[in-house]
């Protein structure tokens, strides 16, 4: 009868939709003494990042006896359209992990339970972390995700061209960016710098947006701003990239990437998980912090975090629990995935020693993030990524396009805000 | 052997014979029963969808809240409402899809059936041919796009670097400007589905009685006029079937352009199912994408019943 009565008093909370917050379970206690249980656990580490998370889930499989943890890697896109629909059908996982920008969406569609219990008994506090990367595991007043990483854009440059070029340094701004182009290209390298269209396009967008001084959304999530004067001087500088002949026109899909893999272009901006792909391609390369072309020193990045998915079983939660508090905790080890790991004290006890991203983690104060307003995710897929291929393709003026992307993108958030009840 | 299999032949007869004595026992049942199966299939994964999707077509349905509001005809309305959050980008998208399809399908109709004459023609290797022209529909939608994402690639790509090695133009971008970019879709569909047409062409041509092209040749008739007096009218209620399901099947194109443009340049090649899976699937909009659907849906209906009136039957037009 007692049993009866908390499963309906879970149920009026659970359907009290958008009011108080569904239950997570028991209170955290850092223990998990119930029956044996087996926790699914989803992840989109698909690259070479892979490898790094099943080490760690083995890790703590072998330290557990009563808990087993099943990892289930699907890519991100597939992630985000699944979770979703497998939570609401009963079938989620127990435990996962997402970008940052996706747990707003998450957090108000009930897909994610609030984790703000866990956080006193974990020990983690804002202090423990840079305050971008704990500020963005916070929705609406509530904590919906424990961060696990922070991964930024980085610049890459092949160091054969760099030498042959006489560029000691990596560049830090742009008269010095700017002079290794010049520099690159009287060494006989003619397109040095090619500017990707697509991915990672807008990513490069976002942080010259935030370098020249502006925002790419406002931070309540209930507008876009990137087609103001910085957002244009961006998208204006990247098409300079190609005017001035630095880059090929209409450089297609993972041109980019893969043309400086082969040694055809010498300086590319891609994301610091490239690390261990260009490690293993064997060329001579290097990774620097962005440069800093707009004035002010910024770089767009995300951060992993750990979720509990909404589920009725309180032990499957409890388990779930200990085991986001034992990945939090052994973070350092996910540095060899190429990440920087999101805990200061980690980062302070020399996790990076050694690691490529070294010199990228030194820029981890100037690191921005997008807001973690719902549905911003998708908002930029279908507005800003397409404007920045059009812009970087010649296919209209800078101002225009992104004018034209930032009214429906707009329009897209008042509809979320609408949605969501803000 | 002639002895053992004749008793089993009539075995065989004596038991076909039994169910047709209980069909008339058991009366109208009997064939709603072997229907069963395909209804429930049927009932399940079309009548289903079909009701569910109008009844979402006519909320705000977000399938992950618990409100899912009743707007009646608005997702419609603002289909056809210029400056609404999806008007401007469906019909975009409608008209990528008409391009495609327009481009595309006279293509899947003439080249298949080509190849489909040439194979029907004896010569010596002709299965390993037949295979070859096949092989390509094996392969899965991901398979072919990404193979010729990185060959059509205007900076890296081998298609580029041969047309340069034979003289050709080498710089267009094959998947980032127009018209290229459709250029490049229509071409790879063609090559990945042209084997199923010449499958189905290369079928019907079999079944063309060969004492027609005797009695035509004995008339006198020439390799031209066996073809349109023979072989085209043989062809002609295949013809319907292939007509429609190519024009469905380029109608609703969605991979290809997902893989190996990302609809871009910028917007210009993504279809409409390229557009509804983004609205529904990824924004969440069901509704508005079941309304998007559905107005795709009639647009099929009415070039399917176009297609079925310009092949149908015409007693007495002819002679």
């Amino acid at each position: 009868m007692l049993a009866a009565s908390a499963t309906l008093a879970t149920a009026l909370v659970l359907s009290a939709c958008g009011g108080g917050a569904p239950s997570t379970g028991g209170e955290f206690t850092g223990e998990y003494d119930g029956p044996e249980v087996t926790l699914s656990f989803w992840n989109g580490f698909t690259g070479g990042d892979g490898p790094f998370m099943q080490q760690m889930v083995d890790q703590f499989n072998e330290e557990h006896d009563n808990i087993t943890v099943e990892s289930n890697t699907m890519q991100w896109a597939d992630f985000y359209q699944r979770l979703p629909a497998a939570v609401t059908a009963g079938e989620g996982p127990d435990v996962g992990v997402m970008h940052f920008d996706q747990l707003g969406s998450n957090a108000a569609r009930q897909v994610i339970l609030p984790l703000d219990d866990m956080v006193d008994e974990l020990g983690l506090s804002a202090d423990d972390f840079t305050e971008t990367v704990w500020e963005a595991g916070e929705y609406d007043g509530q904590r919906y995700g424990i961060p696990l990483d922070v991964h930024s854009l980085a610049m890459y440059y092949n160091t054969e061209h760099f030498a042959a070029a006489g560029i000691t340094e990596a560049p830090t701004d742009e008269a010095s960016f700017m002079a290794a182009l010049d520099a690159l290209q009287a060494a006989g390298y003619e397109t040095p710098f090619w500017m990707p269209a697509r991915w990672p396009g807008h990513l490069m967008f976002m942080t010259l947006d935030w370098q020249f001084g502006g925002e790419p959304y406002a931070q309540d999530g209930s507008e876009a701003t990137f087609a103001d004067e910085s957002g244009v001087q961006a998208l204006e500088w990247m098409r300079g990239i190609v005017d001035e002949g630095y880059s090929p026109e209409d450089v297609a899909i993972d041109a980019q990437y893969v043309a400086f893999k082969n040694g055809e272009t010498s300086i590319t901006w891609d994301g610091i998980w490239q690390f261990n792909d260009l490690e293993e391609s064997g060329l001579p390369y290097a990774g620097a912090p962005i440069p800093n072309i707009g004035g002010q020193e910024s770089t767009w990045a995300s951060s992993h975090q750990f979720f509990l998915p909404r589920q009725d079983d309180e032990n499957r939660m409890n388990a779930a629990k200990v085991f986001i508090a034992w990945m939090s905790e052994h973070s350092e080890d996910w540095a060899g995935a190429a990440m920087i790991p999101a805990r200061q004290s980690v980062l302070d006890s020399g996790a990076l020693d050694g690691m490529p991203q070294a010199p990228i983690a030194e820029a981890l104060d100037s690191m921005r993030f997008t807001p973690t307003a719902p549905g911003i995710g998708t908002v930029t897929t279908e507005t800003l990524e397409v404007a920045v291929a059009d812009g970087v393709l010649g296919a209209g003026e800078p101002a225009s396009v992104l004018e034209e992307a930032q009214g429906r993108a707009t329009q897209l958030m008042e509809e979320n805000l609408a949605t969501f009840g803000q | 052997m002639s002895q053992t299999t004749s008793p089993s032949g009539a075995g065989a007869l004596a038991t076909a014979s039994a169910p047709a004595r209980r069909l008339r026992d058991h009366g109208r049942a009997t064939p709603w029963l072997f229907l069963a199966p395909y209804l429930l299939l049927f009932t399940g994964f079309v009548v289903i969808p079909v009701v569910l999707g109008l009844w979402m077509s006519l909320h705000q349905w977000d399938y992950t809240l618990p409100l899912k509001p009743f707007v009646g005809l608005d997702n419609y309305v603002d289909l056809f409402t210029p400056g609404s959050t999806t008007s401007g980008i469906f019909w975009q998208a409608m008209q990528a899809t008409a391009i495609f399809t327009v481009a595309s399908v006279p293509f899947l109709l003439v080249i298949p059936l080509l190849v489909a004459l040439l194979m029907n023609a004896k010569f010596p290797g002709r299965n390993f041919f037949r295979a070859v022209y096949f092989a390509p529909y094996v392969l899965g939608v991901a398979v072919v796009a990404v193979l010729w994402r990185y060959l059509l690639d205007n900076n890296i790509g081998l298609v580029n670097y041969y047309l340069g090695v034979l003289g050709l133009p080498d710089d267009t971008a094959w998947l980032t400007s127009t018209p290229a970019a459709w250029v490049a879709l229509v071409g790879v569909t063609v090559w990945w589905t042209l084997g199923f047409n010449a499958i189905i062409y290369l079928a019907a041509l079999q079944d063309i009685p060969a004492e027609l092209y005797e009695a035509a040749r004995m008339d006198g008739a020439g390799r031209w006029q066996q073809f349109r007096n023979v072989t085209l009218p043989g062809l002609r209620p295949i013809l319907t079937f292939v007509t429609i399901n190519t024009l469905i099947a380029s109608a609703n194109m969605f991979g290809q352009s997902y893989l190996m443009t990302q609809g871009g340049p910028g917007r210009e090649t993504r279809t409409a199912i390229y557009q509804i899976a983004e609205t529904g699937l990824r924004n969440f909009q069901m509704g508005d994408a079941a309304a998007m659907s559905y107005i795709l849906t009639l647009f099929l209906i009415g070039l399917s019943v176009a297609v079925f009136w310009l092949f149908r039957e015409r007693k007495g037009a002819r002679k």
